[in-house]
């Protein structure tokens, strides 16, 4: 059990934080960019605001549904493929930036890609949102790149030997989504209930998408 | 593209290209685990801000050619038990290859 004195310090550390103006180093060090930013007239706070709720208004569904339409339409899967950025603009991505450019890679019977940025955390935004803290880990950073099988197989994704496991280092001002394999009993299956089976880290690589019967109910 | 610029491209698919090793050892756009391996090039991406300036402040002009090169992984990894047929791309800029 927690002494009651230790607890009554913890709380008065808090309280101190508080009192001291709260925020962290790096909190801090932001806070004044920012109003340097604004100072000199670079960038308004209706700005940030405005990148921020544009960052969060992105969720992994974005890059589900154009994985789902690619599977059932192999003339879209063929564009998004050849012309990524039109493609994804004319399905109702408004304009995309010229930089980073959208790469897009199928899995298929002998090829599985899986996506790391081992300098730092470049990952599709545009389509999947924030990465996962995962995704950002110097263990999986590190261990993606020489030991993609052992990755892949913790996320649940088992690769037979005859299929070639493509590692794909995003390095610079490319970000890479994976279109996974479709999987098999789903023939007949709307883009609305595919859509239910495309994960955010099938489409990072790392794992397979659900299996029909892994579909949460509702 | 982004590209707006007359730079050409050295390189084409199928080429084979030497990673250069940077000098001093420091935090490049090019990982140290890849420098001085050799590899193929696989798709060339156009031209691109040299991000090596960017980060210096500077408009990193002139734009320098982006590259996918492949490398086999047991080329890169010694100790490396995957298949033989596995292989690693990274997104590499023109001023870190020469021919090999």
């Amino acid at each position: 059990m927690s002494d009651p004195e230790e607890l009554h310090d913890h709380d008065e550390a808090e309280h101190e934080g508080i009192h001291k103006g709260g925020l962290p180093y790096y909190g801090k060090r932001v806070m004044a960019l920012e109003a340097l930013l604004e100072e000199k007239g670079i960038l308004t706070k209706d700005e940030i605001q405005q990148l921020i709720d544009q960052t969060d208004s992105v969720s992994p569904k974005n890059g589900a549904k154009v994985v789902a339409r690619a599977w059932v339409d192999p003339e879209y899967k063929a564009r998004l493929l050849s012309e990524p950025k039109k493609t994804l603009e004319e399905s109702g991505y408004g304009e995309l930036p010229e930089d980073p450019v959208i790469v897009v890679v199928e899995n298929n019977d002998d090829v599985r890609h899986l996506v790391v940025c081992t300098l730092c955390s470049c990952y599709p935004r545009a389509l999947l949102g924030r990465p996962p803290d995962w995704y950002k880990s110097l263990a999986y950073r590190s261990r993606a790149v020489d030991d993609p099988r052992g990755v892949m197989k913790e996320f649940g994704q088992h690769v037979p030997d005859s299929v070639e496991v493509r590692v794909l280092d995003s390095t610079a001002d490319i970000r890479y989504l994976v279109v996974p394999q479709r999987p098999e009993g789903t023939e007949g299956w709307s883009e609305d209930e595919l859509v239910k089976l495309v994960t955010r880290d099938s489409m990072i690589g790392a794992s397979e998408p659900l299996k029909p019967e892994q579909v949460p109910a509702g | 593209m982004s590209t707006q610029t007359n730079t050409e491209a050295k390189y084409k698919a199928g080429d084979r290209v030497r990673v250069l090793v940077g000098n001093p050892p420091g935090h490049y756009r090019t990982p140290e685990y890849i420098q001085g391996k050799t590899g193929t090039v696989q798709r060339v991406f156009g031209a691109f801000r040299n991000p090596e300036l960017l980060a210096q402040g500077k408009d990193g002009l002139p734009k320098k050619v982006l590259y996918s090169v492949g490398f086999p992984q047991r080329e890169v990894w010694a100790e490396y038990d995957g298949s033989p047929a596995d292989t690693l791309l990274l997104d590499i800029y023109e001023h870190w290859l020469e021919p090999a």
